[in-house]
């Protein structure tokens, strides 16, 4: 029996909501060997990865704390991959949100009033559209390549928030450190659990995604950026600007990084500080990935994502893995979900030598 | 005399500066023409950077190192070839993929050398030669690495534009449904100039690891992986115009740790945005300008090929 291998006629629909599933269960046995191999206690390394961060109230609130940003970013992602505009940069668009929205709570210090704190999520929104108009204006205009420039400019945010915490914007009362002044409580989101750090932002993040969704089944601006992405000849013919949707797409992800950003600067954070997210940024293209681009699977994407963050802390406490698990997990559910998707597009059949015959009268007529 | 040797001492450290570039865009040339674009070099660069480094470490000989750095360079291709190549996966995606987990992975094996030292590549000294003035230390005074990237610039220019299989492999980017029809094997080809990208960046890596600074640091390549693939499209795929742009870059990153050793009054901050935003630069003017250079890249680059059954 020799494996053959041969295209589907059409995309197999259960297999592609079925291999997220697969790539996760396939991360989760090789997490299994890889913590063996490096001589942990496997079945304790994967439960306190995996499982034990679920198991406490706590461990939840977390788990919705750090999915919120995921979330937000994925969905604006998610948008833009669907047209086949490729923003990386939205950890360069997350600083800037977190600069421009942190801006406005140290510039109203010690202001009481409840419109601070919309005013910073405007101010948030806006800084990360305007650091994605960069890409987006270099892209419309002169067809320049947005994968290298987002990423570009995310290191020059990076620096630039440094700048800022180190110089002006340091706090003069706080020794030295390279830290601004904590943010009043004006300028602080509301917490909606009490006794956990879980705020306001992952309710906005969860309308965030059903409204992405609306989006992009219910408005012809969602079809248009479906056939944009997917037949570029056709949109064109069908007269839907290609440069409407990339200004479309890279404003949306732009802004929505950068309302993650003044979320955690605003939430659990509470100041500016020169490095205020654990790469949000890059896993939330793991997340839109694994959503399948579709902003309602984002959310358990989402999740499984801010897992993989809690979960490398935990066994980072509990059995003594390194810190940098998180990331191999994260690149390692990528690799398997990208590797499941072939099962999407294509079928394994089994079949005896010396029938060729049988099979060719299968294959689909390409 | 002395500001003489102070200028011949920055063009030193500026062929330093620019190598571990000229490698990986090397590599990531070569993919290119194939017709497959690897987003992973970053990735790739630090696999190696790693592996070098802990090999080094571990049996004290830099040449098993360097080794083990081409070698986890070509693993990391070998397994996006897999990915992309043989299960069509989308490049772009598999790319950025190679990039997560490569830093992840480098982080993961590397938390047990930070802060080790290691003996670097050593200087290639010639009798006399090297003691040259002028001459001397500019030409004749580089680790092995150094003369290795300049030999494959040539090796791959010659490689490209004078070989029978060079000619495959441009034909196999430029149209991949013409030269699986005349017989040519895609894949395997595809394959190959991968794996070479791998074997480049991870030869990269080390040299970041092991001579430019020798040290593990976590994520040590800090995007010189991402300014690889712009310095690509710069030289319009082509090896000579890459070595004149990777020294470009060398510069670059050379002058603006000069003006931050000189105090001009500038933060830091902003001279370290200086390689980065002349990477937008150059990008917007290759783009805009007259020269069209982008018209040169490859016609089949990151278009997925099944040859029919």
């Amino acid at each position: 029996m020799l494996p053959r291998i041969e295209r589907r006629r059409e995309l197999d629909h259960r297999m592609f909501y079925l291999s997220p599933v697969l790539a996760v269960a396939l991360t989760i046995v090789t997490g299994f060997l890889l913590f063996l191999a490096m001589g942990y206690d496997p079945l304790q390394g994967v439960f306190h990865f995996f499982v034990s961060p679920l198991l406490s109230g706590y461990g939840l609130a977390e788990l919705g704390l750090k999915a919120g940003p995921l979330i937000l970013i994925g969905v604006g992602l998610a948008l833009g991959f669907r047209a086949n505009v490729w923003n990386i940069g939205a950890e360069g668009q997350l600083t800037m949100g977190a600069v421009a929205g942190g801006g406005i709570a140290l510039a109203l210090w010690g202001v009481d009033g409840f419109w601070v704190l919309p005013l910073m999520c405007l101010a948030g929104i806006l800084g990360g559209m305007a650091y994605a108009a960069i890409p987006a204006f270099l892209k419309a205009r002169f067809d320049v390549n947005e994968i290298l420039t987002s990423l570009m400019l995310t290191y020059v945010a990076t620096l630039f928030l440094s700048m800022l915490v180190y110089g002006p914007w340091r706090d003069p009362m706080g020794f030295n450190f390279p830290q601004s002044r904590m943010f009043t409580e004006s300028a602080i989101l509301p917490v909606v659990l009490a006794g956990t750090r879980l705020h306001l932002g992952v309710i906005v993040a969860l309308l965030v995604a059903v409204t992405g969704w609306v989006l992009m089944t219910r408005t012809i601006i969602g079809f248009q950026i479906r056939v944009v992405g997917q037949a570029p000849a056709a949109a064109a013919f069908a007269g839907f600007s290609r440069t409407r949707m990339i200004w479309l797409t890279l404003m949306t992800s732009g802004g929505l990084a950068g309302l993650a950003g003044l979320f955690e600067v605003a939430g659990p954070i509470g100041q500016l500080i020169p490095v205020i997210t654990p790469g949000y940024g890059f896993t939330a293209i793991i997340v839109a990935f694994l959503g399948r681009l579709n902003p309602l699977g984002i959310i358990p994407a989402g999740l499984i994502m801010a897992l993989s963050y809690i979960g490398g802390e935990n066994a980072q406490v509990e059995v003594g893995t390194p810190q940098a698990m998180t990331g191999v997990f994260q690149g390692m559910l990528l690799f398997f979900l990208l590797a499941s998707d072939f099962l999407v597009r294509y079928r394994i059949r089994l079949q005896a030598p010396g029938t060729p015959a049988a099979a060719r009268a299968e294959a689909p007529a390409e | 005399m002395s500001s003489e040797f102070a200028f011949v001492l920055t063009l030193v450290t500026v062929i330093s500066a620019a190598t571990p570039l000229l490698l990986a865009a090397l590599g990531e040339l070569v993919t290119e023409r194939s017709g497959v674009l690897n987003l992973g070099v970053e990735g790739m660069m630090l696999a190696g950077a790693v592996s070098g480094f802990a090999v080094t470490v571990s049996t004290g000989s830099v040449a098993l190192g360097v080794l083990a750095a081409a070698l986890a360079g070509m693993l990391m291709a070998f397994v996006f070839g897999v990915l992309t190549l043989s299960l069509m996966a989308n490049q772009v995606a598999t790319g950025l993929a190679l990039t997560i987990f490569g830093i992840g992975l480098s982080s993961l094996i590397g938390a047990g050398f930070v802060g080790i030292p290691v003996t670097p590549l050593p200087k290639l000294h010639i009798p006399v030669i090297s003691s040259l003035p002028v001459v001397g230390p500019l030409l004749f005074s580089h680790d092995a690495l150094i003369y290795l990237s300049i030999a494959l610039t040539v090796g791959v220019a010659w490689f490209l534009k004078r070989t029978r299989w060079g000619m495959v492999l441009r034909a196999v980017g430029e149209s991949d449904e013409s030269a699986h029809s005349i017989g040519y094997n895609v894949i395997a080809v595809r394959y190959l100039a991968v794996v070479f990208g791998g074997f480049a960046s991870g030869l990269a890596g080390a040299f970041l690891s092991l001579s430019y600074t020798p040290m593990w640091i976590e994520h040590m390549t800090a995007g010189r992986g991402w300014i690889a693939l712009a310095l690509v499209v710069f030289s319009s795929w082509r090896p000579l115009r890459l070595l004149f742009g990777a020294y470009l870059f060398g510069g670059v990153t050379i002058l603006q740790l000069y003006a931050q050793g000189a105090g001009i009054g500038v933060p830091a901050q902003i001279m370290s945005m200086l390689p980065y935003v002349a990477t937008i630069i150059v990008l917007t003017v290759i783009a805009a300008g007259p020269w069209r250079a982008r018209l040169d890249a490859p016609a089949c680059l990151g278009k997925p090929f099944r040859p029919a059954t």
